[in-house]
């Protein structure tokens, strides 16, 4: 028997490395044509989420941006645009190799996204070094505008610190003294924390207590109960996605909707409001974002945004219309040229986008300078109830471009 | 912490205990009896959440797509004993090891065709949408509850089938020794393939349970995995009793952890197993 | 034996288009060649537990992420030398399995899976939710290491060539020195324990200190397997440490063929050319790597590896 097998095992052998030796051959080979065919069309990359938690904002990013691509007839400045997608699952152990996958397997001109601020640092750390032009149409690390700044790198969403800030004065001067804190723990929750405990202890606020549970974790019954012993006079918190869902349903089950009143920052009802139903009537959040903003740019957004797909857009979508207007300002200074970076980069840092939420302009960060706005829900849409901060830009810490 | 709190954070320890045992308990079954080792058990509890899904809103009442769930698990279960776990009895223990870590991809790939990767909630099945007042700021959701109040009543009629019945008592001699109760005529490999499906659609049936409470998300297996396989170690291999009072042990680490010591709410669990381990190796209730 | 020879010079054919693959491969395929190296070494340093002293332990990823999370810690300042940070960081591993060793290998089967388990979570939630660590986002490594030896800098670790090639010679050496080890009297022990402990107890071996020298042998390599993934990647996880990367571990040996070296190695690399090479295919590509892997249960009992010939090591099932 053992024989047999000797006798047979060289040629089996020999037919497995040739073989593998032809797959890997062809594996590589299968991508030349690619390589030649892409020099002609602008390569956009998606490093967004397609799964899990955050799996609609990712949908909306991305259908904003190619909404206005179609808008312009699938050309910016002349030149045809490709999609390239990757599902970044809002992990960040595997950003660094998603953005390698993009970089240098696809070789795209452009990366958009991504929605999780971890997902963010690693990805601009790789876009830094390679020069990709990078648009980053959610992910609110401060230091992707800050210690990590860098002139390839631009932001048409906010920091995490940027929408929070405003509602510690806003509660303060309702006469709001002690509130608790609840958010996931990971960056996007400290730094979004962090921007609301500044505002709201600088005009004498106190927090009783931070309440933290792990990136995505939604277990909150313990905390809720936490909450409930607590007795603060209010809360904010941060969610955003199928997290923002389960806290608004779970927050008004506890009957805290009636004892504890709750605030967040707007990604606690944008894009969700729906799915969370009269759970979510009367929240007030702040947010750069409000459904209801009587503005053309807005009104008209909004509008071919519900035709073309089938459901209004949110802040999300907003960020990533806004993103694909960058990068035309971009490529129309240099019609089309992607090779011509600097004067790219130079259009678009002067550039003043008009935006949904609003006319906005670049910090030197290459954060976007915009109006914070407090809004309530109501039957399913998010009402501007007014200017929570106008014109507020984010600090931009360790930035060596501001 | 006032008593009124500490009171309903022990609640919400047991609520996630009686759960946790749901789930831990079929596991246990199929492990301690069958000494398969099978990590496609959070994979389960995901299909059972699915099926709650979309079960719910094929048939439109919850309560009616609970037992068909439970029928379609259990067919499951032996679908698969049928076709892939049998090959793997005599077989060294990594090799289900590998054999179900491969049935967790093909299973979350199945969910990613049939159902797509977003997050879905389910409503709060009629009667039970409502929560009671239990402090003048608490309130406490009755659907909760009721999960809990199932647990318990299957945890009973687990203890009577496996005590008490001929089943039962196959059982338990087929996890003591497997060749003398074939030799008694049992047929061995018919009562494997329904102790499997049992523990399928034992974790299934939490799924369908918990998915009102906790969503239906991808990935929702996963977190459950580990924590049942510190349950059932912690018990005790194939001790139903053992994964009861572990399971409760752990919900009310966990919960007490979270809200105590939230720098390390994380360990908590798995400083409660090793310190088991290290006292009790073979667990609270385990035959050695 | 002739399978042997074969096998060996089947394996330096394979080390020699290593060598030369820089010179067709793009930079992405190179880098993605060096993490299936590093995945080789982590796979052997496992299969040295697993498939020759019976040790099957779910917590190894622990040790290969507590070095990784030594370099980067120890590059805050600066940069620093390889020279003393790859040693140290493969120090802090080995003292890890000690510490550990010392309290789990009382346990056995199941038992010793899930205690090494428990540990590794342990660990893993202690650098997740501490302040020191980087939380769940991770901690990035400000520098790649230096290895310049008085003044002279043939190396650059910043390009990654030298990283690729670096990898490849640190992995040939793991594969040799585990080879000379497992050829040794106490690599025979350590078989012989797998096979009968108290057989081996039996003819006056000290079996515990025989399995502890093995774990700490073991933990040191994960060790360097979890520096270099620090330095490809430039930056650690608490992902690194928790039990999924022990189970890919796993998966990969067992996949590869326990009880042989070359097997684990690969396992690695079949498991993540696959994925790579699925997810070019499909969106839905774990249902072909989930499928592919249950096939190798049914069909090779004895792992990829016994494609390529008789294994060393003995029987396949333990039963």
């Amino acid at each position: 028997m053992s024989d047999i097998k000797t006798k047979l095992a060289p040629s089996r052998r020999k037919f497995l490395k040739t073989a593998a030796g032809a797959a890997t051959l062809a594996a590589t080979a299968l991508h030349a044509p690619f390589v030649i065919a892409q020099r002609a069309k602008v390569k956009v990359g998606f490093l967004l989420p397609y799964t899990g938690t955050y799996t609609q904002l990712g949908i909306a990013i991305t259908n904003a941006f190619k909404l206005y691509v179609q808008e312009n007839a699938g050309k910016l400045a002349g030149r045809e645009i490709e999609f390239v997608q990757v599902d970044s699952e809002a992990n960040p152990a595997k950003a660094a190799d998603n953005t390698n996958r993009l970089v240098n397997l696809e070789k795209v001109d452009v990366i958009v996204g991504p929605v999780h601020s971890g997902v963010a640092v690693s990805m601009v750390r790789v876009t830094r070094e390679s020069g990709t032009l990078t648009l980053v149409a959610n992910a609110g690390a401060g230091a992707v505008t800050g210690a990590l700044c860098a002139p390839n790198v631009f932001r048409s969403s906010f920091t995490n610190w940027q929408p929070s800030y405003p509602m510690g004065k806003v509660l303060t001067d309702r006469g709001i003294k002690k509130a608790v804190t609840l958010a996931w723990k990971y960056g996007a929750g400290e730094e979004a924390i962090g921007g609301f405990t500044e505002n709201f202890t600088q005009h004498g606020g106190a927090i009783v207590k931070d309440l933290w549970i792990p990136f995505p974790k939604v277990e909150f019954q313990s905390l809720l109960t936490e909450i409930a012993s607590l007795k603060p006079e209010a809360v904010f918190v941060f969610f955003a996605g199928g997290g923002a869902v389960k806290l608004v349903k779970d927050y008004a089950a506890a009957g805290l909707r009636r004892s504890v009143p709750l605030f967040g920052s707007g990604f606690l009802t944008d894009g969700v409001l729906q799915a969370q139903g009269a759970d979510a009537e009367g929240l007030e959040t702040t947010l750069h974002y409000g459904d209801s903003l009587i503005l053309p740019k807005n009104l008209a957004f909004r509008e071919i945004y519900n035709k073309t797909y089938g459901r209004y857009p949110d802040v999300y979508a907003v960020q990533g219309y806004d993103a694909a207007q960058m990068l035309g300002v971009g490529l129309d200074a240099v019609r089309g040229d992607m090779k011509a970076m600097k004067p790219l980069i130079a259009a678009i840092e002067k550039a003043e986008i008009d935006s949904p939420r609003g006319k906005f302009t670049l910090s030197k960060a290459h954060n976007p300078v915009q109006d914070i706005y407090l809004r309530k829900a109501e039957g399913g849409e998010n009402k501007v109830t007014g200017v929570a901060h106008k014109a507020l830009a984010d600090p931009a810490k360790g930035c060596k471009m501001a | 912490m006032d008593f009124a709190t500490f009171l309903i954070q022990v609640l919400n320890g047991v609520q996630y205990g009686l759960l946790l045992f749901l789930i831990a308990s079929g596991l246990t079954l199929i492990f301690g009896i069958m000494g398969v080792i099978n990590l496609a058990h959070g994979s389960f509890y995901m299909v059972g959440a699915y099926l709650a899904f979309w079960l719910t809103g094929a048939l439109g009442n919850f309560w009616l797509a609970l037992p068909a769930g439970i029928a379609l698990a259990a067919l499951l279960g032996i679908a698969l004993e049928w076709l892939l776990i049998r090959h793997l009895y005599r077989r060294d223990h990594l090799y289900q090891v590998l054999l179900t870590y491969g049935l967790i991809l093909v299973f979350e790939e199945l969910r990613s065709l049939a159902f797509g990767d977003d997050v879905h909630g389910l409503a709060l099945p009629a009667p039970f949408g409502f929560s009671i007042p239990l402090t003048d700021t608490l309130s406490y959701p009755v659907y909760r509850l009721a999960i809990s109040g199932i647990c318990l009543a299957l945890a009973l009629g687990m203890y009577l089938l496996i005590s008490r019945t001929r089943l039962g008592m196959m059982i338990r001699a087929g996890s003591v020794n497997r060749d003398m109760v074939q030799a008694l005529g049992i047929n061995i490999g018919l009562l494997y393939r329904l102790v499997f499906a049992l523990g399928v659609a034992l974790a299934a049936f939490a799924g369908m349970l918990a998915a009102p409470a906790a969503s239906v998300f991808p990935g929702m297996g996963n977190q459950v995995l580990i924590i049942s396989f510190v349950v059932i170690v912690i018990g005790g291999l194939g001790s139903i009793r053992g994964a009861l009072v572990a399971a409760l042990l752990i919900g009310l680490a966990d919960v007490f952890g979270q809200v105590v010591f939230p720098q390390i709410s994380g360990m908590t669990v798995y400083l409660v197993m090793a310190a088991v381990l290290l006292w009790r190796p073979r667990g609270l209730f385990g035959v050695a | 034996m002739p399978a042997q020879a074969t096998l060996r010079a089947l394996l330096a054919a394979m080390v020699i288009a290593l060598a030369l693959f820089p010179l067709v491969g793009e930079k992405f395929y190179l880098q993605y060649a060096t993490k299936i190296m590093i995945m080789a070494i982590f796979a052997m340093s496992l299969d040295l537990l697993v498939g020759y002293t019976g040790l099957v332990s779910l917590g190894h990823a622990m040790f290969y992420g507590l070095a990784g999370y030594a370099l980067v810690l120890m590059g805050e300042a600066g940069q620093a030398s390889l020279w003393w940070t790859l040693p140290a960081a493969m120090t802090a591993a080995a003292l890890a399995a000690l510490a550990v060793g010392a309290l789990v290998l009382r346990t056995s089967g199941v038992y010793f899976i899930m205690v090494t388990l428990a540990f590794a979570q342990m660990t893993y939630f202690f650098v997740r939710d501490s302040l020191y660590f980087g939380g769940s986002d991770g901690k990035y490594l400000n520098a790649k290491p230096a290895m310049g030896l008085f003044g002279w800098h043939p190396i650059e670790l910043e390009n990654y060539l030298h990283r690729y090639y670096l990898t490849l010679v640190l992995t040939v050496a793991v594969y040799l020195l585990l080879r000379r080890v497992l050829g040794s009297p106490f690599g025979r022990v350590l078989v012989g324990i797998r096979d009968n402990e108290p057989r081996m107890r039996s003819l006056g071996f000290a079996t515990f200190r025989y399995k502890l020298a093995g774990f700490v042998l073991a933990g040191a390599l994960a060790g360097l397997a979890g520096y270099l993934t620090a330095l490809q990647d430039g930056l650690m996880n608490p992902e690194q440490l928790g039990w999924h990367r022990s189970g890919e571990a796993l998966v990969m040996v067992i996949l590869g063929g326990m009880g042989t070296l070359a097997g684990p190695a690969l396992g690695a690399a079949a498991l993540m050319v696959l994925e790579l090479l699925f997810s070019t295919w499909t969106k839905y590509w774990q249902l072909l790597l989930g499928a592919f892997v249950i096939a190798v249960v049914l069909f090779l009992p004895g792992g990829l590896g016994s494609l390529f010939g008789r294994r060393q090591g003995g029987g396949d099932g333990h039963g």
